[in-house]
């Protein structure tokens, strides 16, 4: 499905203006300004509990802002925008789950439709999907027993077919081995690129999708810095974010930050872990934890 | 000659066509039930509540007994017990931790509020011990045409909320972002679930109705995972459990719950030894799915 024209204009797919999120008296991020255009992938990067994930949930009209605004191709956000493609946290389905891999592809189709009649496109829908993200060789298994690679390609496969405009995605590669860390995110960017969707992408580690990512939005103790991962990941950069010494080392290609501060920033911010590392870190445990 | 169990009262299939014509509205209120335990099972297992269906059937047990005291009706007081009880659960329990907690709660007050009602009923005790224990054959013409009535309700109500309801039961996250109403499918699907357990509950009984909600879906879940597979397979079973049940039961004195419990569970036996073999089967050739699974059981 090739991008259409609509979409290669330069009007951005997602604004946030001003925007800020404070939960009683705790700032989350204030003033963040920031526009994705169609294609772009814009990686959110910061410890735990520094509200990437409530940012998603902002954007999926789940959760008000306290300030400013945000805009889904310049309409004020709503819940259930189906521009908006989600991929959650990775989670493992259980062995209660009356579903194989295409049919949680086909969710993404019309599980929203009343009724229970499949409609009749729906099987060739569901095929392309399946070859597009490279899971039509497991298409008829059951979900419970897929690995978690070949889970998080059905749970991309189940975003895209709706035909997003923006792809929000919640740390997708948490808890995968390396290869499929590469494999996911090599099949996000390929579709972002022939699709011309624009991608939000909440990680811990940049790493993996280093190469792909256009720009950056580091948040850290109630402040952010936005720019590319050369403008932004370096060691003044992130030391004058962070208001101490941050060291950014870059090592075979890789980038690791040590020494950032444990939550002097954040106040009552108990998720978060004594910081250092965060970017080059695997601990599938060390998903978001901001409990709403 | 020493016998402990008169099988003549088990089994005595004399008479048996008369039988089958006196009880036809026993059996197609079995049929339908089982068409409806075999539906809404499927979500229960899924959305993995059935312990909160146990809780729910004491509350319903609670609320026969109740009107059967008050003089308000069995059926309609067994009705609005669950729907009481399956109200709360799902307003308080939206986690599975605090469903299991206030379902454990609200279990033996209900039980103990039942046994409270029957304790000053004046009547007949033969109708006490049928609500836990199943009755079908005890229920008169007004009552099976309220159970065939709200067995509709449900059927109907599952056939426009179906594939919403199941995509926000295996993925509520994604549902919630795609704007399904997860949070009022999951009331709907509670009161769904209440009527149906006030229906089980006046035919196998109040302690027996998870044979009839949670067996033939857990059974149909252990040999496919299709979503058009499952429901059938488990309506199938449920279905079998009911009217076979039913009619073993019309030969002998023993109440129809055992041989519908019996039957549920040697199904349930069956799909998990297909299973089992299914899974020696496959792992001995192919090893590599194999690894893939218990990796992702590990991650």
């Amino acid at each position: 499905m090739p991008a259409d024209a609509t979409r290669s204009g330069s009007d951005p797919v997602l604004s946030l203006r001003g925007a800020t999120l404070r939960f009683d008296d705790r700032t989350l991020w204030s003033g963040v300004d920031l526009d994705v255009q169609p294609g772009e992938f814009v990686a959110v990067l910061g410890a735990n509990g520094t509200g990437k994930t409530s940012l998603l949930r902002v954007i999926l009209g789940q959760q008000r802002l306290t300030r400013g605004e945000v805009l889904f191709e310049g309409e004020p956000v709503r819940a259930g925008n189906p521009g908006i493609g989600y991929v959650p946290q990775q989670k493992l389905a259980d062995d209660g789950t009356p579903l194989r891999a295409r049919d949680l592809v086909g969710l993404g189709l019309d599980g929203g439709r009343w009724g229970f009649w499949p409609s009749r496109r729906k099987r060739a829908v569901v095929d392309r999907l399946l070859a597009e993200v490279g899971a039509t060789s497991y298409a008829r298994k059951p979900v419970s027993r897929l690995s978690g690679g070949e889970q998080q390609r059905l749970r991309i496969g189940q975003a895209l077919a709706a035909d997003p405009h923006l792809l929000l995605a919640d740390e997708p590669l948490a808890s995968l081995d390396l290869s499929n860390q590469r494999a996911i995110s090599e099949l996000i960017d390929r579709q972002r690129r022939e699709r011309g969707f624009g991608v939000l992408f909440v990680t811990h580690d940049i790493n993996p999708v280093l190469g792909m990512v256009d720009r950056v939005l580091y948040l850290a103790g109630g402040r952010f810095r936005t720019g590319t991962p050369d403008d932004v990941l370096r060691s003044e950069v992130l030391s004058e974010l962070y208001g101490s010494p941050v060291d950014v080392i870059r090592a075979r290609g890789r980038i690791i930050v040590v020494g950032t501060p444990d939550s002097g920033h954040a106040p009552h911010d108990e998720h978060h872990d004594a910081g250092h590392e965060e970017l080059c870190d695997h601990d599938p445990s060390d998903a978001e934890a901001v409990a709403l | 000659m020493i016998a402990a169990v008169d099988w003549s009262q088990v089994f005595n299939f004399a008479d048996y066509g008369e039988l089958i014509v006196l009880l036809r509205n026993s059996i197609i209120a079995g049929a339908l039930l089982g068409l409806v335990g075999g539906l809404i099972g499927v979500f229960v297992m899924s959305r993995d509540m059935a312990f909160a269906v146990h809780g729910i059937s004491e509350l319903s047990f609670a609320g026969a007994s109740a009107g059967l005291l008050l003089g308000v009706g069995v059926v309609q007081g067994s009705i609005i017990g669950s729907l009481i009880a399956a109200l709360l659960i799902g307003l308080l329990g939206a986690r599975a931790r605090e469903r299991n907690s206030i379902t454990a709660v609200l279990m033996p007050f209900g039980l103990g509020l039942g046994i409270l009602c029957l304790a000053l009923y004046p009547g007949r005790s033969a109708n006490k011990f049928g609500l836990l224990t199943g009755q079908i054959v005890a229920i008169d013409d007004p009552q099976i045409g309220w159970l065939i009535a709200v067995t509709l309700v449900v059927l109907i109500g599952l056939a426009v909320v179906w594939r919403p309801l199941m995509f926000a039961s295996v993925d509520a996250d994604v549902a919630t972002a795609r704007g399904v109403p997860v949070r009022g499918l999951s009331i709907v699907f509670m009161l769904l679930l209440g009527l149906s357990v006030a229906v089980s509950v006046q035919i196998v009984g109040a302690l027996l109705v998870l044979s009839i909600l949670v067996t033939p879906a857990a059974a149909a879940l252990k040999v496919s995972a299709s979503p058009l597979v499952v429901p059938l397979l488990s309506v199938a079973f449920g279905v079998t459990a009911m009217v076979g049940g039913i009619l073993l039961a019309l030969g002998s004195s023993v109440p129809i719950s055992p041989y519908v419990t019996t039957i549920s569970f040697a199904i349930y036996a069956a799909c998990r030894a297909i299973a089992a073999v299914r899974t020696r089967r496959s792992s001995a050739p192919r090893p590599a799915p194999v690894r893939e699974a218990q990796e992702g059981a590990l991650a």
